[in-house]
């Protein structure tokens, strides 16, 4: 079994879910997120999501998309996500890559397979990767010995639930609303409606990302779902702070809050 | 003639939507739903008599077409070639664009949605996407790149005036790319009653065969209107290509003809070998962008490169799948022209034959300039080229004026 699905057992055998939590590499910094990524794990987050910053990320919302700008401005290279995913899982946290798929394919799709398991990364999350054009990653991630989160949404039918969880490995990500990325103030009530169709065609834990932003949200999704995914309130703790160190205090308090929503799972 | 004749059987696309190892469908799975709704009322309609009697009457009664072909004898005299005009800057809204547009909004209707959003560069897509909007009743709203809203602030105002809601992209290069990504996330948070009505023939699956089919009558036309007026297939067809919509639109009809030669005219910018141009085949490299594998231009880690021309809507740097894939199997020619290059022949039209083209459509003027002199000599006689005068150039006075440095100073 892949780390992360060893992360995932571990948390349901205590009766709780899976933090995830996602910060661009090389926001602000490589230095800075490596900091930021270590931090968020001594806080309690269980597994840190990279995401390689892309020039034209149409699945995530403004918070994401200056983060990438300012990382892209910054000069973070795909190789540089590497470095910063060995730097990270050295921590012991499981972590996950998540990438638009043009980076991948520009350096090579079983090049970046191999390098990234060399790295200690665990797998790939591709946002605008679905199954149907995947072959060439399924390849490589066998051989690599990878794990592959692929999305799916409320609009997925139910023989495109079937067909993507078939696909997955490690652990399937759900969209909670239809929408882009970014902490919201209601979480969605698709979402419980949406794992639970999962529940029906895979034995595979579900992460639940999309909206997420504070310990009790935490909480309710930890309610339904195997895993939890924060990414955008995270981020912008960071973006947010009038300096870096602030940014490292912050946080850490959001990682801590939410590591606590996911221990209080509400059914 | 129809100009909505169905495609010949047995080309490409496949079902999938690959042209060779081009398109497909690169989106979150959030959008897959939506495009296989899109692709059924679309595969529905054109199989439906009354959907493209429908279309036909629009085209016909409310576009103007079949735009003329007009035979450009002082310029052709200037150039060393018999060139005739398809005269798509005829059209209703001034460009080939309205064909699509009618098109997709007819589907949107059929569709039961009742909200329509569309990316514009030039602002010829927002301006038709808007006046079709007007015509069908539905809610509009453009993204345009900030900058293109700066110099091509007259459409801003006609879309406006045609009830839609511009909206100006800052994200990015604040230029056409944003405005698609800025579309795509509108798309992906309110599909149920959107419908994302995209000007070319790029995206995902079935975008680039639909837009396509819905422009193909270009080709249609002037294949016929050829054959009517010079007794002969031409020797070669002219367009430009920026996501290559009008240039599909008029090359299609020919793809069957081996004799007649296809030639697509990027936009150099300030030249291929500086960092300043939009010539995604001639310039870039196979890459995935906004849906679809095409040819992108794109630095080694795949971060899309920002597009330089002076032409607003040829300001792209991806091109449609089907253009890479009529590359790749060598049958169309794919040639950048510089913005001085598409600027001399602007001024050319506008001096020998009293027509302001777009510059969009210049890049192809000055791209048959520019293959005359070759064609002339492999034939040996004057050649005949029909060019897509895709749009027309009232939008772009301001920037030709200053180009030209012709603007009084307190303009």
């Amino acid at each position: 079994m892949s780390r992360i699905g060893v992360a995932f057992d571990k948390a349901r055998a205590d009766g709780r879910a899976v933090l995830v939590g996602c910060m661009p590499a090389g926001f602000p910094t490589v230095e800075g997120s490596i900091a930021a990524m270590t931090a968020m794990v001594s806080a309690g987050v269980d597994v840190i999501e990279v995401e390689i910053p892309y020039s034209d990320p149409v699945m995530d919302g403004p918070v994401i998309q200056k983060a990438s700008d300012i990382a892209l401005a910054g000069g973070v290279r795909t190789a540089d996500t590497l470095r910063i995913v060995e730097a990270v899982a050295a921590t012991g946290a499981p972590v996950v890559t998540m990438t638009y798929w043009n980076p991948i394919e520009q350096y090579g799709v079983d090049a970046f397979a191999r390098d990234l398991a060399a790295a200690g990364g665990t797998g790939l999350i591709t946002p605008d990767l679905i199954p149907d054009e995947a072959d060439e990653w399924l390849a490589a991630s066998d051989a690599h010995g990878l794990d592959r989160t692929f999305l799916v949404s409320p609009s997925s039918t139910d023989a495109r639930l079937r067909m993507t969880v078939e696909h997955c490995r490690g652990f399937v990500y759900a969209t909670a609303i239809m929408g882009v990325t970014g902490a919201r103030s209601q979480t969605s009530e698709a979402a419980p409606i949406l794992v639970s169709r999962l529940r029906e065609v895979t034995d595979l834990p579900v992460g639940v990302g999309l909206g997420v932003g504070t310990g009790a949200q935490a909480g309710t999704v930890a309610g339904y779902a195997d895993g939890v995914i924060v990414g955008s309130a995270l981020i912008r703790c960071l973006l947010d702070a009038p300096d870096p160190a602030a940014g490292l205090t912050a946080l850490r308090a959001l990682s801590a809050e939410l590591a606590e929503g996911v221990r209080h799972p509400q059914r | 003639m129809s100009a909505n004749e169905p495609a010949p059987a047995g080309q490409v696309p496949d079902a999938a939507g690959h042209f060779g190892r081009f398109g497909g469908r690169f989106v979150p799975e959030a959008l897959v739903a939506a495009l296989d709704e899109l692709d059924a009322a679309y595969r529905k309609a054109m199989s439906d008599e009354s959907f493209l009697a429908e279309f036909d009457a629009l085209l016909r009664d409310y576009a103007g077409t079949p735009s003329l072909l007009y035979p450009a004898h002082r310029f052709s005299a200037q150039i060393g070639a018999r060139v005739l005009l398809k005269r798509e800057d005829l059209n209703h809204t001034g460009a080939h664009k309205v064909r699509n547009v009618l098109g997709q909004a007819l589907l949107t209707k059929r569709m039961g949605k009742r909200r329509v959003i569309a990316e514009t560069g030039a602002g010829q897509h927002g301006v038709a996407t808007a006046t079709a909007a007007a015509l069908f009743d539905l809610d509009c709203v453009v993204y345009m790149g900030e900058v293109d809203t700066r110099r091509q602030a007259l459409n801003v105002a006609r879309m406006r005036m045609l009830g839609a809601t511009v909206v100006p992209v800052t994200n990015g290069s604040r230029t056409l790319k944003d405005a698609m990504n800025e579309a795509m996330r509108d798309w992906v948070a309110n599909v149920d009653e959107t419908h994302y009505l995209i000007g070319t023939a790029a995206g995902p699956h079935p975008f680039p065969e639909m837009v396509r089919d819905f422009v193909r009558g270009i080709g249609v036309e002037a294949r016929a209107q050829c054959l009517d007026l010079t007794g002969a297939l031409p020797d070669a067809v002219a367009a430009c290509v920026g996501g290559g919509s009008n240039a599909l639109g008029i090359f299609h009809a020919f793809v069957p003809d081996a004799g007649v030669r296809l030639y697509g005219f990027e936009a150099g910018g300030e030249g291929v070998d500086t960092d300043r141009h939009a010539a995604s085949i001639t310039g870039g490299s196979s890459g995935v962008l906004h849906g679809a594998r095409t040819y992108v231009l794109q630095n080694a880690d795949g971060q899309t490169i920002e597009s330089h021309s002076i032409s607003a809507g040829l300001d792209y740097p991806g091109v449609g799948p089907e253009h890479a894939w009529l590359h790749d199997s060598g049958r169309a020619t794919y040639l950048p022209v510089t913005d001085a290059e598409a600027m001399a022949a602007f001024e050319l039209l506008c001096r020998t034959e009293g027509i302001i083209p777009a510059i969009e459509s210049a890049h192809a003027l000055a791209g048959a300039r520019k293959i005359a002199p070759g064609l002339a000599a492999e034939l040996g006689r004057e050649p005949v080229i029909v060019v897509n005068l895709s749009g027309r150039g009232d939008k772009d006075v301001h920037t030709a004026g200053e180009y030209f440095g012709i603007l009084d100073k307190e303009q």
